[in-house]
This record gives structure tokens, C-alpha cells and sequence, in this order.
């Protein structure tokens, strides 16, 4: 109890101060998981998208595997993308391992198939509602998606915001490729995981109400600016 | 028709933060016990005022430490397990071996010491009494050199691997910290490097109990990865790193180093 309470404390100490290592570590988080997401969204929204309006033999079996990617142990992606990254490694002479952009790569791989999966389930929905009006219209596929992507825009920033959550709290992937360097590769959950194994726990809670405090501003700052939860366009 | 991805672009845009070229980078491999200790903070600042140049810092265990370099991921390693360094160097994975500094490992353990390790007459006499009171251990259990260490310990005691009984004997399977947190959390006897133990922010009812055995010593080494295999390795940068570990602004830097009034690090290296 005693390290939640002093955590608290030092959480409050750090934002206040803007401790300067803090400010970088942040950003730093946001950099990597914000980027992340947005490839995952650019990959995963349309896929869940055209996998709703295309038949093809292996669709349930697609759909099924990618929902089961949904629970990808972090560390396991992170051990594959270490070997492909690794000098030893397939893609090695691009120097990518213990970079941002390794971290990067991960997390598109973490979120991808739970953004896909969710935009999938949401527009699945939708197109039961639009498959009529879009057939009779004769909209092309692409034309389809598009609609779909469109007017299903608020229910899929919920998808987007699942992979937000997803990566801005992952440790696993991050720390085996980015290798928690200070002042490089070092992130909030990183930070969090090696001041717990140097017994500074209070500190380590303080990050983690700064961890916290920062995905729910991401959170509101999207949902206000998508003018979310208003009367007029609920 | 706009596609809903706007604001991502712009806000993609916005943090991407460019890398602007600056000071010189080498990567290092090293053990958590050396980063555990605090001492890499004192000298990094340091080596960039004098060399201009970024050490970056992989914190791993001594048999990662090894791997990242067999596989050219880094560019030097400091490390702790002789046996595993000469086995490095054997496979010609390393252009050399320098010592720079040791410490020893100590036996931390509960106040109540329950095996009385404060009366062990050597390093194996400890490890027996632990063993003959069952009394929880906690041991590294990953690929360190502090658990290898641990390992020839329970040899030279006289105690099978057969006869560490899970009853007792817990094996953590993870860093120095995290390894000290289980026996903080379960007031067991832990082998730790000195260093760490100090710096160790969450003591609880653990203390000091036994230390000073000569086979307890515990010798740190620089290896630098050789180019031979890995060409990409920026072995200038590892070579004036090795000039600046062994010069005598380390050794002052290293042989001031206290933690609380005590002394971590005995500088050894051998200068030409």
C-alpha cells in the first residue's frame, strides 16, 4: 500500500517538474504506438472491410485464424522479429534491431489482426444493413469497402482505439527488440518493467499512472475529435 | 470520397521526431548486474563529454550478452562468466578479452537466518547449511553468469542438481532484480553480485549475511565483437571505448564509486 501511495506522490512529482528523461520517454511511447497503429489501422481496417464483402473458399478459416491472432503472446512476436532482425537474421543487414522501428514492426504485428478482427465483426453489421442498397447500385468492391469504411468511422475508431490500448501497455515484443536503451529505445512499459527489477517501486508506479494518465488522454482527445457523444451526431 | 485516416496522418506526422545526425553510437551488451549497480550512469555521461561518443546500452544476462554478440547484434560485451567468455573467444566470435574491474557476490538472506550463514567459515560451508535446513533459496535459474556462478557453487559444496529440491529451492528465471524481489517477497537466501545488493531498492527483511570467500570473486571483461565475422561492427568505436575502460579517468571514476559509504568496484585493468 505504501508504494501506491508514494507513487502516487512521485507520478504527481515527475508531471509537474516535466521531468526532461520523462518527457522523452513519453514521446518516445506515443512515437512508437501511435505510428504502430496507424499502419495496423491502414492494413487492418480495410481487410476486416474485404473480408465482409468478398466470398472466397477459405473465408471462415481466414476469419478464424485472425481472431486467434487477437491473443499473439507479445514475447513470441517479439522472438520473430528479433531473428528477422538479427545481423544473423534474414533482413539483418538493415541494422533495424534495437531501433524505434523494430519496436515499430512489432507492434503492427501485435495489433493488426485485433483491429482487423473488430472492424471486421463492426462492419459485418453494417453491411447486413447496406448489402441490398450497395448490390442494387452495383458498387464495385472497392466501392463497397470504401462506404462501409466510411460510414462505419465511428464504431471504428472503438477497433482502432482497442489496438491503441493493446500497444501503448505491451512490454514483451519491445523490450526483446528495442532493447530498453536509455535515451533510444527506452518506453514507458520498459521503463516500468526495469525500475520493478531494481526494487524502485514506487517510482515504477508513478510511470504507471503517467502510463495510465496518457491513454486516456489519447483516448479523449480522439473521441472529442471525432465529436463523439454529441446529441447531434451521437 | 475522404477516407477517415486524416487525423492519423497528421498526428503520425506530427510525433515523428527526426533523428538529427549527432554524436557517434556503439552498441554494448552487458549484464544487469553491471547496469543494476548504477555505475554505467556515473561513466556514460562521461565517455560522451571525452569521446564524443553515445554508448547504448543492452542490459541482458551473461548468455544473452553472448548470443547478441556471436550474432554481430552488438558491438562489445561486457560480461562476468570466465568459462563462457573463453568459450566466445574459442569460437573466434571476440578479438580479445580485457579486464577492466570485479566485484565479489555475497549471500543476502533473512534477518532471522534460519541456516545461520552469518557463521559459514567459507562459500561452500554457506551453500551446505542452506541445503541442510532446506531453508528457501532463490536462485537466478536463467543463462547469467551470476546463476553459472551459483551453479559451480552447489558442485563445489558437494550438492547435486538432483538434490535441489523445489521445496525449497526456487528458481526465478530472471535478472538480478527480479530475482531479489522473489526472495524479498519469500525471505529467502539469494547469491547476488555486491553491486546490485546495494543498490537494491526493495530490501525488506533481507540483509548481508555472508561474504568474502576468494571463490566468490567476481572478475568483469570487455570483449569486442570480432569484424571478421560481422564487417558492420564499428570496431574503432569498441577499440576507444577499451582505451577509455582501462585509462586512468575510469579507474578514478570506478575506484570512487560508493553506495552508501561502500566501495563497489576494484579496478584491475592492465594498461599497456
Amino acid at each position: 500500500m505504501d508504494s501506491i501511495s508514494t507513487g502516487l506522490m512521485e507520478a504527481f512529482r515527475l508531471i509537474l517538474t516535466l521531468d526532461s528523461d520523462l518527457v522523452e520517454i513519453v514521446l518516445l511511447s506515443l512515437q512508437v504506438t501511435v505510428t504502430a497503429v496507424a499502419i495496423a489501422s491502414l492494413i487492418g481496417l480495410p481487410l476486416g472491410a474485404w473480408l465482409v464483402v468478398n466470398r472466397f473458399r477459405f473465408r471462415r478459416l481466414t476469419i478464424s485464424v485472425l481472431n486467434a491472432l487477437m491473443g499473439l503472446p507479445p514475447v513470441v512476436v517479439g522472438l520473430f522479429v528479433y531473428l528477422m532482425l538479427s545481423r544473423s537474421g534474414p533482413f539483418g543487414v538493415l541494422g533495424l534491431l534495437f531501433t524505434p522501428t523494430a519496436m515499430i514492426i512489432a507492434q503492427v504485428i501485435i495489433v493488426m489482426p485485433l483491429i482487423a478482427s473488430i472492424s471486421h465483426q463492426t462492419i459485418r453489421d453494417l453491411w447486413a444493413e447496406y448489402h441490398d442498397l450497395l448490390i442494387s447500385l452495383n458498387a464495385s468492391h472497392a466501392q463497397r469497402i470504401k462506404v462501409l469504411l466510411w460510414d462505419g468511422r465511428r464504431a471504428l475508431i472503438t477497433a482502432v482505439l482497442a489496438g491503441f490500448g493493446r500497444a501503448i501497455g505491451e512490454v514483451g515484443a519491445i523490450m526483446i527488440v528495442g532493447g530498453n536503451i536509455d535515451h533510444a529505445t527506452r518506453v514507458l512499459t520498459t521503463s516500468i518493467a526495469l525500475e520493478t527489477s531494481k526494487g524502485n517501486f514506487a517510482f515504477a508506479m508513478g510511470l504507471g499512472i503517467i502510463l495510465i494518465t496518457v491513454a486516456i488522454a489519447v483516448n479523449l482527445a480522439i473521441h472529442t475529435i471525432s465529436k463523439t457523444e454529441r446529441a447531434s451526431t451521437w | 470520397m475522404k477516407l477517415p485516416f486524416n487525423f492519423w496522418h497528421a498526428t503520425v506526422a506530427a510525433l515523428f521526431i527526426a533523428t538529427s545526425a549527432q554524436a557517434a553510437e556503439i552498441k554494448v551488451a552487458v549484464t544487469t548486474s553491471f547496469y543494476n549497480s548504477g555505475l554505467s550512469d556515473l561513466l556514460l555521461p562521461v565517455i560522451k563529454d571525452d569521446l564524443d561518443l553515445d554508448v547504448q546500452l543492452i542490459v541482458v544476462g551473461t548468455g544473452q550478452a553472448l548470443r547478441l554478440g556471436k550474432a554481430g547484434d552488438v558491438d562489445a560485451i561486457l560480461v562476468h562468466s570466465r568459462k563462457a567468455e573463453d568459450t566466445f573467444l574459442a569460437g573466434g566470435f571476440g578479438t580479445h578479452r580485457r579486464k577492466i574491474m570485479y566485484n565479489d557476490f555475497v549471500f543476502i538472506g533473512p534477518v532471522s537466518d534460519p541456516a545461520v550463514l552469518a557463521k559459514a567459515s567459507s562459500a561452500s560451508d554457506a551453500m551446505q547449511r542452506i541445503k541442510a535446513t532446506a531453508s528457501s533459496f532463490a536462485s537466478r535459474g536463467d543463462d547469467s553468469g551470476t546463476y553459472k556462478k551459483e551453479l559451480s557453487l552447489w558442485v563445489a559444496a558437494g550438492v547435486a542438481a538432483d538434490d535441489l529440491s523445489t521445496n525449497w529451492y526456487h528458481a526465478a528465471g530472471a535478472g538480478m532484480g527480479a530475482t531479489l524481489n522473489v526472495a524479498s517477497g519469500m525471505n529467502a537466501y539469494v547469491l547476488s553480485d555486491r553491486a546490485s545488493w546495494l543498490n537494491f531498492g526493495n530490501k525488506g527483511d533481507l540483509e548481508l549475511l555472508y561474504a568474502g570467500d576468494p571463490t566468490l570473486f567476481n572478475q568483469y571483461a570487455y570483449i569486442p565483437v570480432n569484424p571478421e565475422l560481422h564487417p558492420h561492427v564499428k570496431t574503432d568505436l569498441a577499440l576507444a571505448l577499451e582505451t577509455w575502460l582501462v585509462g586512468p579517468k575510469a579507474e578514478e571514476l570506478i575506484a570512487n564509486y560508493r553506495i552508501n559509504g561502500e566501495l563497489l568496484f576494484t579496478f584491475n585493468a592492465v594498461r599497456n
